[in-house]
């Protein structure tokens, strides 16, 4: 399968702290790829970088074959990538349902009937229908994952970028959103997984990535991962 | 179409009313009332959809005066041309001003545009050319449809007023406006919507500006006199500001409705009490309802519409 996304030796600093030194990996389209790593190890970092919110100090990352370190996150998620935030950030002066026309419009270009009936589809599937009309104030955490998942669907994407979002959910609701990933994998879009609950990295993921101190320090699959002793040695430390 | 009706309706109601005998106060009082509408308009185009509080109203809206006075001096340019050539430059600055500001958010913007006041003024003070720090006197033209020039003016300020408030209505109703408020909700959220923030912010930033210059454009010519101190005064931007905050931001029937009450009140207690008591009104319903009613009357209208389904 050809790589949807590469990323080269992708350095990101803050003044004198390197957040990411190096990073290099590629991402096979329809991958189910899991990032893990400890609390500031550099996850979020790398998937800011991925979708443009933050741009690469050094390094280079492809999408689809071209080049797009330099593109502003917009034009990055016009060109298929996507992402959900660890804290949900929805449009709180909008409705659910209005929350999926501004990537509708800005995205794909569809607006006015046509744009109402994909976003309720979309909508429904994640079992949001119910909550279409509703104020972002009126929903549970739950939802809010929903929606920021629904919210990045509607841009059509070819690779997901999911961050934790499953932080604070409980088990039902994990396996929830857990079913909504796998669905939408099963379209054919590719997912990286950001996610601190291991039993959900682990169900889900076909290959896991483990960051440390800005670097990778482990790549395989979560079997291999789990086991081994440097990513033991960040978790539990020494 | 009801919307266009209303318009029509509204400027053909205020020119019947000028050629009518009516007292001239009225048209005095109603100049400030349709000029705040549009400033009320203006400032909430880029405060209130897009979330950027500029403070530099009266920074614009001088340079839009200013524009105008030179207009008059240097080539004796007709009203209409003086308005159009203050919302071209106004327009400009603001452009220049986003690409310089808009990357900065909350404080930092609003600190940014507070600093523009003191420049302009400045270079007003220090040219001789537009009356320096003592102003000039100028001659109203001799009126041509109505019975004076004050007349003329308000019928023109009407058709300002419904052209800014269209024009904010229509970026409420597009596309423009649902991302603008995208970028007010969540700026990086939007951005990973595709939303082009920095594009749309200075749009709302060029337009915003524009229509504040354009408002202070027919200033001198209807107080027939300007100065620096009073065309730059800070007074402005708290008006623009408390205006569509207690009309209500998200909607562009806020500012009108906001407008339309403080400046009315502020006319009504300026000729029975004093000119200092009306600031002082602007001053309270601010306080009262940032505290009560922080969506303002829209907010407080929506509120009941839904309690009483």
């Amino acid at each position: 399968m050809e790589d949807v996304l590469q990323i080269k030796t992708v350095s990101k600093h803050f003044g004198g702290f390197t957040a990411l030194s190096g990073v290099t990996l590629s991402v096979m389209r329809g991958e189910r790829l899991g990032l893990i790593g400890p609390n500031g190890s550099g996850k979020t970092t790398l998937i800011n970088c991925i979708s443009g919110s933050l741009l690469n100090d050094e390094g280079d990352i492809h999408f689809k074959g071209e080049q797009i370190s330099k593109l502003p996150a917009y034009q990055r998620t016009r060109r298929g990538i996507s992402r959900s935030f660890q804290i949900p950030r929805p449009f709180r002066s909008m409705t659910v349902l209005e929350n999926l026309l501004v990537p509708l419009s800005y995205v794909r270009g569809i607006t006015g009937r046509q744009a109402d009936e994909i976003a309720e589809d979309i909508l429904k599937g994640m079992g949001l229908a119910y909550k279409m009309n509703a104020e972002c104030s009126q929903l549970s955490q739950v939802e809010l994952r929903k929606l920021e998942l629904a919210r990045a669907m509607a841009a059509k994407p070819e690779l997901l970028i999911s961050d934790e979002a499953m932080a604070g959910l409980a088990g039902a609701e994990i396996d929830e959103v857990l079913a909504i990933l796998f669905s939408l994998n099963e379209q054919g879009i590719t997912i990286i997984m950001i996610e601190h609950i291991m039993q959900a990295v682990m169900a889900f993921s076909q290959r896991v990535v483990c960051l440390d101190a800005g670097q990778i320090i482990c790549e395989g699959t979560p079997k291999e991962v789990v086991a081994n002793e440097y990513v033991q040695r960040a978790y539990l430390g020494d | 179409m009801r919307y266009w009706t209303a318009c029509l309706v509204i400027v053909l109601g205020m020119s019947a009313l000028a050629f009518s005998g009516i007292n001239n106060y009225f048209f005095f009082a109603g100049f400030v009332v349709l000029q705040a509408v549009v400033l009320a308009t203006a400032w909430n185009i880029l405060g209130g959809y897009a979330g950027y509080v500029n403070f530099g109203v009266p920074a614009f809206f001088g340079a839009g005066a200013y524009m105008a006075l030179f207009l008059h001096l240097s080539l004796d340019a007709p009203l209409i041309v003086q308005i159009l050539g203050a919302a071209l430059l106004t327009g400009m600055i603001g452009l220049l001003v986003g690409l310089l500001t808009v990357r900065l958010r909350g404080i930092f913007f609003s600190i940014a545009t507070v600093a523009l006041i003191f420049i302009f003024e400045t270079l007003v003070v220090n040219s001789r050319y537009l009356g320096g720090a003592t102003g000039l006197q100028l001659t109203q033209p001799s009126p041509i449809i109505f019975e004076n020039y004050q007349r003329g003016l308000v019928v023109l300020m009407t058709i300002m007023a419904v052209v800014a408030v269209s024009l904010a209505r229509y970026i409420q109703e597009s596309h423009i406006g649902r991302g603008l408020r995208a970028v007010r909700d969540s700026e990086e959220a939007a951005e990973c919507s595709g939303v082009p923030t920095l594009k749309l912010k200075l749009l709302a930033c060029t337009v915003s500006c524009a229509l504040l210059g354009a408002a202070g454009a027919p200033m001198p010519m209807y107080l027939s006199y300007i100065e620096p101190a009073s065309t730059f005064n800070l007074l402005y931007a708290i008006s623009a500001l408390a205006m569509p905050i207690i009309g209500g931001m998200s909607h562009w029937i806020g500012p009108v409705i906001g407008a339309l009450i403080i400046a009315s009140l502020q006319q009504l207690v300026t000729v029975t009490i004093s000119s200092e008591l009306s600031v002082l009104v602007v001053g309270v319903l601010l306080v009262v309802f940032v505290v009560a009613a922080p969506d303002g009357i829209v907010g407080l209208v929506k509120r009941w519409k839904t309690s009483s389904k």
